[in-house]
């Protein structure tokens, strides 16, 4: 596993303390997991979507992640409503582990811009793992 | 290298079954054709199933050289804790087969089947005298049935007591199944927290308990291999709130003769016959999850079960409160007779003196472990004891590693990262079947893969090397799943 | 004690290393109000041959001990199985070692379970299989479980005609969900009656088991195309997997998930147990498939080798949210079956499952020559229901005198059916034993 002066968490990006990231596209965000997420992870064996169109509020778990030997949910930074899955990680999951900021999971168009607000920044979100 | 029982033996390559054979070849006996044939109509005929046609002996080479690949407790020491690899004695195989038992048919009238019935209900008088319950049914096939069988029955009882329980309360200690049992008969779960101590503490009970709560999945000892001693005043706390109490028996083997669980305040408890009651595993099953309760639970029990009826025995098919059935018939039949014949060679002092051994073994690996490994809990514990590889963090060895180096000594190797509270865990229940030489051996050598791994710890990293394949990827194997070949 | 390997001394030796004097002391942190008072009440300890008496004696108390033929089946069938069957799965490695955690020292389970899941999936035409269930009704249960998770419906319907106790189980494991049964009656062939399929609203699954409890082998493709068309999923169930042999495959008639018992293939009856039920079912369902799976993988090396897989549907892994709460499978009895078709093969498999229907035949029509009625018109495979002119339990009570069990009267299911009889004929009933009894039945 990384130390943490390994991890790679690029600065221009949201996160979340359940290990999400959240990028602002203009009016829509695309949502993943952060590299300290797929280390701690392991091998991602297999992804489950939610189906374009459905509506999560923030905090809610919109998918699971599964590695050999554990499952873990994802949940959304924002609420809103899912306008693009990124069906390629049914087939290639590893690339949640290869890429893990240009390969995101879901697309949302937010409901409430002022929720950016509530997400960490880099600074943040490092300063939460090493606890 | 320290002498274990582990060498390099000659491992032969064997194929996948349709990889050999020839078309006609046949290892059945064909029957004489002593009828005339009949016409199937059209329309049902299928082709014949896509088989590899294979001689005999072919089939037997096939099994014979898959066989060595495999490693029983026939083979040697199997030290996995919570399972209880106890020897599984040679003549319980043949009981099972005895001519008249074997054949017996489930669906024929109870005139025709005294003798299993008298054994079914013997085995069931047995069983409650050993746990202190009141009612045994011998129906569920495995201990996870025998623990959703109680939990259905938990549910009928509330049910019929006009009370609406939602919730269980279930320890961090508890088996996997525990919860998922719990779901599937409505309860969810409320993980209850042990205490630094590794048990379960009355407090931590009381402030979870109340009127909407079933009551409690326990299992005594749990499995850090530590005796849940609360356990009296934590059964109080759960009845004065109206629930029940379940007792998981996994562990039955370290307290034969021991423990009462009725007088622990268990309501319910269900047993594994293939741990502690010596049937075999058979790689995965079949096993067999009786389950034991006081009388006020009896009329839940799932029917039919074994009765005296005059001076014969017949079957009960019980009130209309019973859960109904969980098996199409009487459970896993040949197993119950397995573990009725250990019962009958053991008798009542030997198993007793069974536990205490069990008792003794893991207690004495414990003592002369603990220098080399983390000890997870200082507190007394039972047929298991429970390390981690706290002290190997340093030169980047893990559990998994040692284990897979116990391998190529001839060991298998211990459960490993399980109990989940206890990280990187080594959990080593020996048995009462095994003797001090072979603990002695296996103690040696698990000190000197301790100190390998400090020498040399990408030897151990790359265990096993000895064995018919080395480690699996089983990152392919989940993502891109081949099930069939 | 045989089993007890320790002597005197060396448990002095280890109660030194552990620090206690006695036995008992092990066991002093174990509060007074939880201990056992007294001795176990059982019965004194046996000797090897003492016990083997014993059970000889149960198995002579048994009505059928002298039995020369069993002409019931019903969930449970007599089938030869070859010695090498036995000798084989009997091998202690493979009988005495647990779930293989340790794939390294397993690959034998390992690929004798991924055998067995092969050949399962080809003999019932479905993609995968799973490492086997408890039983045949258990096997069901968890199908429709496993249904009505896949559609998030509450409804299932169950043909009528499926095993008796089959269906009590499904109640059993349904009753404390939040979902509802309807069971579907049978018309005079004896196959289930989908008529009324089409008042259903909001179905997940309906199951139909072939050939069924009266051994009528139902029209698959028919039911299938009728069930899909209700949007439900086709499952199928079996207790006699030798009909396989020779019939259609459920797969082929686009079944969805295929569940039954495999008792038939190289197990004893053994009043019921220990079978094991098989499960199948399509590749795109088999994350929520419930059950152990192996998967095939490479080694380090890039050799081939055998993993569980899939495990995260597990108890262990996913806990409250898992496919099923199961955990073991019946392993043994699951290499038992691989071991049995492979004996077989494919054109073994074939000729035994054709001489079942064959010798079915020859008694059916020798008993409607003596006088019987069939109950139902459908086709059937080895099993078949009759109705004799008068009472045939003073016939059945003088052939069970004479070591022949003919058939099992099937009222005590189905009120509807009194004075019904339902005969098996497997392979290991000779024409001799027939011909008897059509002389006994003729008399």
């Amino acid at each position: 596993m990384k130390e943490i002066e390994e991890l790679d968490l690029p600065g221009d990006i949201y996160y979340t303390k359940d290990h999400e990231w959240a990028r602002k596209e203009g009016e829509t965000v695309k949502i993943g997991i952060s590299d300290y997420a797929q280390d701690q992870m392991g091998d991602i064996v297999f992804v489950e979507l939610p189906e374009t169109g459905s509506v999560f509020m923030k905090g809610e778990e919109f998918g699971t992640l599964e590695s050999v030997k554990a499952v873990s949910e994802v949940y959304a930074p924002l609420s809103g409503e899912v306008i693009a899955v990124n069906s390629e990680l049914e087939n290639s999951p590893e690339l949640l582990n290869e890429e893990p900021y240009s390969n995101w999971i879901i697309e949302m168009r937010p409901s409430d811009e002022n929720q950016y607000d509530e997400l960490l920044n880099r600074d943040d979100y490092l300063e939460m793992i090493r606890g | 290298m320290i002498q274990g029982p582990g060498t390099s033996g000659l491992i032969l390559n064997e194929p996948l079954l349709w990889e050999k054979g020839k078309k006609g070849r046949s290892a059945f006996s064909m029957v004489e054709q002593d009828v005339p044939e009949a016409e199937l109509a059209a329309g049902l005929a299928g082709g014949a199933p896509f088989f590899p046609d294979l001689g005999e002996l072919d089939v037997v080479r096939h099994y014979t050289r898959l066989s060595q690949w495999n490693f029983g407790i026939d083979s040697g020491l199997y030290p996995l804790g919570s399972c209880t690899m106890k020897y599984n004695p040679k003549i319980n195989e043949k009981m099972a087969a005895t001519p008249g038992i074997s054949s017996a048919h489930p669906m024929l009238e109870e005139s025709l089947c005294q003798g299993v019935l008298q054994l079914l209900f013997e085995l069931q008088d047995f069983l409650a005298s050993i746990t202190g319950m009141d009612a045994v049914s011998l129906q569920p096939a495995a201990g996870a049935q025998g623990e959703m069988t109680a939990m259905l029955m938990f549910a009928a009882c509330f049910k019929k007591r006009g009370e609406r329980r939602d919730k269980i309360l279930i320890p961090d200690t508890a088996h996997g199944t525990n919860p998922a049992s719990a779901a599937l008969c409505g309860f969810s779960s409320v993980p209850l927290m042990s205490g630094a101590d590794g048990v379960l503490s009355a407090a931590s009970v009381a402030e979870k308990m109340d009127e909407s709560t079933a009551g409690i999945m326990l299992t005594n000892p749990n499995t850090l291999g530590l005796f849940e001693e609360n356990i009296r005043a934590i059964t109080d706390i759960v009845h004065q709130k109206g629930g029940l109490v379940y007792g998981d028996g996994a562990n039955m083997n370290a307290v034969m003769g021991m423990v009462d669980f009725k007088r622990c305040g268990v309501d319910a408890m269900h047993l594994n016959l293939h741990k502690t009651f010596s049937t075999p595993h058979g790689g995965g099953g079949p096993g067999a999850g009786p389950v034991c309760v006081v009388a006020e639970l009896e009329p839940f029990l799932p029917v039919p079960r074994a009765v005296k009826k005059g001076q014969g025995y017949g079957l009960s098919f019980g009130s209309t409160d019973s859960i109904g059935r969980v098996h199409a018939f009487f459970g896993n039949f040949s197993v119950l007779v397995r573990a009725y014949s250990y019962i009958m060679s053991m008798g009542p002092a030997n198993l007793k003196k069974a536990s205490q051994l069990a008792v003794l073994n893991a207690v004495y690996v414990r003592e002369r472990l603990r220098d080399t490994l983390a000890l997870a809990y200082e507190k007394p514990s039972m047929h298991e004891c429970v390390f981690s590889d706290k002290k190997q963090h340093k030169w980047k060895v893990t559990t998994l590693d040692m284990a897979k180096r116990l391998i190529d000594h001839g060991f298998h190797p211990p459960t490993i990262y399980f109990p989940l509270v206890v990280p990187g865990a080594i959990m080593i229940e020996p048995t009462e079947t095994e003797c001090k030489d072979d603990l002695d051996q296996f103690v040696v050598v698990f000190k000197d893969i301790v100190r390998e791994a400090e020498s040399d710890g990408e030897r151990l990293r790359q265990a096993p090397t000895r064995t018919k394949v080395r480690r699996l990827d089983e990152t392919r194997a989940a993502r891109k799943p081949c099930l069939t070949g | 004690m045989r089993y007890l390997p320790h002597t005197a001394e060396e448990i002095s030796d280890m109660l030194a290393v552990t620090g206690h004097k006695r036995l008992a002391d092990l066991f002093a942190h174990i509060p007074e109000t939880c201990r056992y008072q007294g001795e176990i009440d059982l019965p004194a300890p046996l000797s090897e041959w003492a016990l083997t008496r014993r059970l000889q004696g149960l198995g002579q108390d048994m009505g059928t001990a002298a039995a020369r033929a069993v002409l019931v089946g019903a969930g449970s069938y007599f089938h030869h199985i070859p010695e090498i069957v036995k000798s084989l799965i009997g091998r202690s490695e493979f009988l005495t070692a647990y779930t293989p955690y340790q794939p390294e020292m397993a690959q034998g389970t390992l690929q004798g379970i991924f055998e067995y899941q092969t050949l399962t999936a080809r003999l019932l035409g479905m993609d995968v299989a799973n490492a086997s269930m408890y039983d045949g009704a258990s096997a069901l249960a968890e199908a429709l479980l496993m249904a009505l998770r896949l559609s998030k419906k509450k409804k299932v319907a169950l043909s009528s005609a499926i095993h008796p106790h089959y269906r009590e189980v499904v109640r059993t494991y349904l009753a404390p969900g939040p979902y509802e049964i309807v069971e579907l009656g049978f018309g005079a062939d004896g196959r289930t009656d989908l008529s009324a399929l089409t008042e259903i609203e909001a179905l997940a699954a309906v199951a139909i088991q072939s050939p069924n409890f009266f051994g009528v082998i139902e029209d698959l493709p028919a039911c299938g195309a009728a069930i899909h068309a209700r949007e439900a999923l086709f499952l199928t169930a079996f207790s006699e997997p030798f009909a396989y042999g020779i019939l259609r495959t459920p797969g082929s008639c686009g079944a969805d998930i295929v569940c039954g018992e495999g008792q038939s293939f190289g197990m004893a009856p053994s009043y019921g147990g220990a079978g094991l039920g098989m499960f199948a079912c399509r590749k795109d369902h088999v994350r929520s498939m419930p059950g152990r799976v192996v998967g095939e993988t490479l080694d380090i090396e890039g050799k081939r080798g055998f993993v569980l897989t899939l495990s995260t549907r597990e108890q262990h892994i996913r806990r409250e949210k898992a496919t099923s709460n199961i955990c073991s499978n019946q392993g043994i009895c699951a290499m038992t079956a691989a071991a049995y078709m492979a004996s077989l093969g494919s054109t073994g498999l074939q000729k035994v499952a054709k001489l079942n229907f064959d010798k079915a035949a020859y008694l059916k029509r020798g008993l409607q020559e003596a006088g019987a009625g069939l109950l139902f018109a459908g086709p059937t495979f080895n099993e078949f229901c009759v109705r004799f002119p008068n009472d045939f339990r003073p016939v059945r009570d003088s052939l069970l005198a004479r070591g022949i069990v003919a058939g099992i009267e099937i009222e005590r299911f189905y009120p509807e059916l009194p004075g019904a009889w339902l005969f098996c004929v497997t392979e290991a009933v000779s024409r001799d034993i027939m011909d008897e009894l059509l002389d006994e039945v003729r008399r």
